[in-house]
């Protein structure tokens, strides 16, 4: 900042916003503080709320299509209204139970097969020259940077009838009838780990690069072969990679609602699809915001792990 | 331990796995045939069919617009945020605060679309705003859920960030603001930098947060294409990802050299 002009225009501006901030009575520091708290609290922790109410609201033709929950009673009296009905309707509607295990499930064999693809990876990138180390990081986050949907739909013309595997297969002669893989499950588990790879390979990495080379020979001179190394050494001091990096490929995965409609056949249920249908297809709001805060509970222990691996993973820097 | 060759072939594995969609996307835009994976001779066809179509041209428009207003505002807020987190010491609230910015960054997409559009539709009802849905309610919703990201970009860097230079300024007698707008912002800069083109990119690619809060007549770019590729493969989206990836592409690279520069000169 060495020229004037450029310092001062802003600084004129900045007079201006303190002087009337003072004038109100709230200090820059408080100022400061109050922004993003006040824009989160209004645009994410009240409307979290909104869903809890609604989930406890009856569904009715209309618009908004739900019932009040709080009403005026004539003598002045207020009557809170809590309708169960929405959480005891997906309780005893097999569709919902059977979405949601499916979801849980699909998720979590998503996540070990991403595991098993990435852990390699972080390591032939931790042990890489330095050299290349930082052009390898970025071949794995490149792909995140490109559009998710447009991923998503490359995979439908590889694995459709006509796509490029059945069109290789059917040339090679290996196969004479194209094989059914778009509108699979199997299609969903490839669209998960292919979509939320980089999320398990980084934080696995960030731990591998900082394990100390002298345990790994430590191990090897008091004879531990390298699978032992690997299973009593290595792979327990980069646990909080891995458990940070399955919770980002798990939590995500639950709610996923374009990979199981675009790759998925329409057998797949999954709970995200089963929102966005209950929200578009039957306008059933009160039931939407039921699903969503079942959804919420699953996720509780999911993300306790998540923030408590994070932790151990940064922990590690200092 | 060296790099076995098992590993070595998981991970040239994974990388194939990574980029060989990428790849075939690419390739495909310039095909002739109507047929995805049939490569039947060079074309250009599908990118002038693209551009011909008002639907897609007007969508990417407002996109656009959408991504460079919510990045701005997820930016400053996030900014805010993570000044507040790392540099005002304790104040009633600070748990809460930490809490609700890392939230958005695991919340499932469609319980946070589902969420605000049932906020919009009650404020609507009590104090008659936002008015109808389109492009403020996306630019709100991007703007909250890029912030979180931005937050987590300038936080680290802060972290990071040798703070005698903060503490010799305000030694000489500078107040906080002048620390922040002199010192500190020219410092963590580059994160800002990132921090919005993270922003950007995020906003630009959200299907379903942008679905449950936009309204009639205002679908953006993915929701085009989402309703373009639900039936099947569609050409001229092979020729519209070549560009997007093409853009960013160059755009990381860049920043990875210019990043680079600024690692050996320090």
């Amino acid at each position: 900042m060495s020229t004037d002009g450029i310092v001062t225009r802003p600084r004129r501006a900045r007079d201006f916003v303190v002087g009337w901030l003072s004038r109100v009575g709230i200090s820059g520091r408080t100022a400061v503080i109050l922004a993003p708290t006040l824009w989160l609290a209004l645009f994410f922790l009240i409307p979290l709320l909104v869903v809890l109410k609604i989930a406890f609201s009856a569904f009715a033709l209309g618009q908004p299509p739900y019932l009040p929950m709080f009403a005026w009673g004539a003598d002045e009296s207020l009557s809170i209204t809590l309708h169960f009905s929405n959480f005891l309707f997906i309780l005893q509607d097999a569709l919902y139970a059977n979405a949601y295990i499916n979801s849980v499930r699909i998720a979590a064999i998503s996540t070990a097969i991403a595991l098993v693809i990435a852990y390699p990876m972080a390591w032939f990138i931790a042990r890489s020259d330095d050299k290349y180390r930082n052009l390898l990081l970025m071949l794995v986050i490149l792909p995140f940077w490109t559009s998710f949907l447009l991923r998503v739909y490359a995979w439908m013309g590889f694995l459709g009838r006509n796509g490029i595997i059945n069109n290789a297969l059917l040339g090679l002669g290996i196969i004479d009838q194209p094989i059914t893989m778009l509108q699979t499950e199997g299609a969903v588990f490839v669209g998960i780990v292919y979509t939320y790879l980089p999320f398990m390979v980084l934080p696995i990495y960030t731990t591998l690069v900082k394990l100390d080379q002298s345990l790994i020979e430590a191990s090897a001179d008091l004879g531990a072969r390298p699978f032992m190394t690997f299973l009593t050494v290595i792979l327990p001091l980069s646990m909080p990679g891995v458990v940070a990096g399955s919770m980002l490929v798990f939590i995500p995965a639950i709610g996923e609602f374009v990979i199981p409609s675009l790759l998925g056949g329409a057998d797949t249920l999954m709970i995200g699809r089963v929102l966005w249908d209950e929200f578009f297809a039957n306008r059933d709001w009160p039931v939407a915001s039921a699903v969503a805060i079942v959804m919420l509970v699953i996720l509780v222990v999911p993300i306790m792990l998540l923030s408590r691996a994070q932790n151990a993973v940064v922990e590690k820097d200092a | 331990m060296k790099r076995g060759t098992f590993t070595t072939f998981m991970a040239i594995f994974g990388f194939a796995f990574l980029y060989a969609p990428i790849v075939s996307l690419v390739v495909f835009s310039f095909n002739e045939s109507r047929l995805v994976t049939v490569w039947t001779g060079f074309s250009l066809r599908w990118y002038a069919a693209l551009f011909n179509d008002s639907q897609v041209v007007a969508a990417g428009i407002l996109s656009l617009q959408i991504a460079a207003v919510s990045a701005t505002i997820a930016t400053v807020l996030g900014t805010l945020a993570g000044v507040t987190l790392t540099r005002l010491g304790k104040f009633r609230g600070k748990t809460a605060l930490t809490g609700m910015v890392s939230a958005p960054l695991v919340m499932p997409e469609v319980i946070t679309g589902l969420s605000l559009l049932l906020l919009f539709v009650s404020m609507e009802a009590l104090i008659g705003w936002p008015g109808g849905r389109g492009f403020t309610t996306i630019t709100i919703a991007h703007s909250t859920f890029c912030m979180a990201y931005v937050t987590v970009v300038v936080r680290s860097r802060l972290i990071d960030m040798d703070r005698s230079l903060d503490e010799a300024a305000m030694d000489l007698g500078a107040t906080p603001l002048r620390v922040f707008f002199d010192i500190t912002l020219p410092i963590i800069a580059p994160a800002l930098i990132s921090g919005w083109l993270l922003a950007f990119t995020l906003s630009l690619d959200d299907l379903v947060i942008a679905s449950f809060v936009s309204g009639p007549g205002s679908s953006t770019l993915p929701m085009v294409i989402f309703s373009k590729i639900r039936l099947g493969v569609s050409p001229d989206v092979n020729a519209l990802a070549t560009i997007i990836i093409g853009v960013v592409a160059i755009g990381v690279v860049a920043a990875t050299l210019i990043g680079a520069r600024r690692q050996t000169k320090a």
